[in-house]
């Protein structure tokens, strides 16, 4: 049975989708099976980072309403043959399924798949209490700004209610404006929501270049800072140590470096 | 001490707060109101309802009340800091 993971956040546009689409297919290209579940109906954007959105047939919908069987619906990706995306639909709202359904879509994909990653949509509402429905576990994705880091909170007082455990990711982390105490560091967020960190991803202009090309960041052959920090998290998933990034190193100013001269004493 | 002295060289002697500190502030008082579900009116009424029964038994100094929501690792606290002028020697009804 594959592991059942919800990728959420409580506010939007914090990165929910790009760390799904990435965290799928570094766990794919890691020889694990990966299906993939956009939750998000009727605001469907997984397809378009993942560069599938072409080969989209038949969404959960036509699956749930048995006019096409599970695989049918199944947009197997060309470049990692373990990774398959199954899409919402884009004409249908929130409320066009049940967490039930979900439940029925999501274990009959554990049966074949190592992982089973469920892009939540924004909100809390009822395409939030679908998407977590049917998961063992969750990531709940932040950025170090004040209304993110609100609306983190309150998702996860939810899923601590449905009892389902959940990890952090800090994403766009600016080491430059963290050091000039003009944005929260990885520990103040972490502090402050008190959950268990998965990983740190710094704010990265290719992310942008990235989805362009509907390519995530961790199949580039050259990887970028942002790509190498999703596939440690990836990693972690799989249950390796693996240390997280130190962000502040590029950013050794001449002021640190005395500074660090002192504390050493 | 040498890192105050270092910073206030290189930064500036800025005595006002970073942003950094402001947000976390913020959001440090935010969340513990967020986390109870705790209305306004509700947090005032208990409030005042706590002060009543604990000035039956002693004279509180008005100066330093505070009655806060504190938030530490998921897990809220009501915190009242209620300085004793003085015992009453009967409790009053």
């Amino acid at each position: 049975m594959g592991r059942i993971i919800v990728v959420t956040s409580g506010k939007g546009g914090v990165g929910k989708t790009t760390c799904s689409a990435n965290l799928g297919m570094a766990l794919a290209r890691a020889d694990h099976s990966v299906a993939l579940i956009d939750a998000d109906f009727g605001l469907r954007n997984l397809d378009l980072l993942l560069g599938l959105e072409n080969r989209v047939v038949y969404t959960a919908l036509e699956v749930l309403a048995g006019q096409c069987r599970l695989e049918q619906a199944l947009v197997k990706d060309k470049r990692l043959k373990d990774l398959v995306l199954l899409p919402a639909a884009q004409n249908r709202n929130k409320d066009a399924v049940t967490p039930e359904q979900m439940k029925q879509l999501a274990y009959a994909l554990t049966k074949k798949y190592d992982y089973v990653l469920i892009d939540c949509p924004a909100g809390i509402e009822m395409g939030f209490q679908n998407a977590i429905a049917a998961a063992d576990e969750a990531i709940v994705v932040t950025t170090p700004e004040i209304s993110a880091v609100r609306d983190a909170d309150r998702v996860i007082g939810l899923l601590e209610a449905s009892r389902i455990p959940s990890k952090l990711i800090v994403n766009r982390i600016r080491p430059s404006m963290v050091q000039a105490n003009d944005m929260m560091s990885v520990n103040d967020v972490q502090e402050i929501l008190a959950i268990p960190l998965l990983g740190i991803v710094p704010d990265d202009e290719q992310v942008i270049v990235a989805t362009n090309r509907g390519e995530p960041l961790v199949l580039s052959e050259e990887v970028t800072l942002g790509g190498t920090a999703l596939r440690n998290i990836a990693q972690r998933l799989e249950g390796k140590d693996v240390e997280f990034l130190d962000l502040n190193a590029a950013y050794d100013t001449l002021f640190s470096r005395i500074k660090k001269l002192f504390r050493s004493k | 001490m040498f890192n105050d002295i270092l910073e206030r060289l290189f930064l500036g002697s800025d005595i006002d707060t970073t942003s950094r500190e402001d947000v976390k502030g913020r959001l440090k008082l935010v969340l513990a109101h967020d986390r109870s579900n705790l209305s306004p009116e509700m947090l005032e009424a208990m409030r005042r309802d706590i002060l009543e029964v604990v000035s039956r038994y002693v004279e509180l100094d008005s100066e330093g009340l505070q009655v806060a929501l504190e938030s530490d690792q998921r897990a809220t606290a009501l915190i009242a800091n209620l300085p004793i002028r003085r015992i009453k020697a009967q409790p009053q009804p």
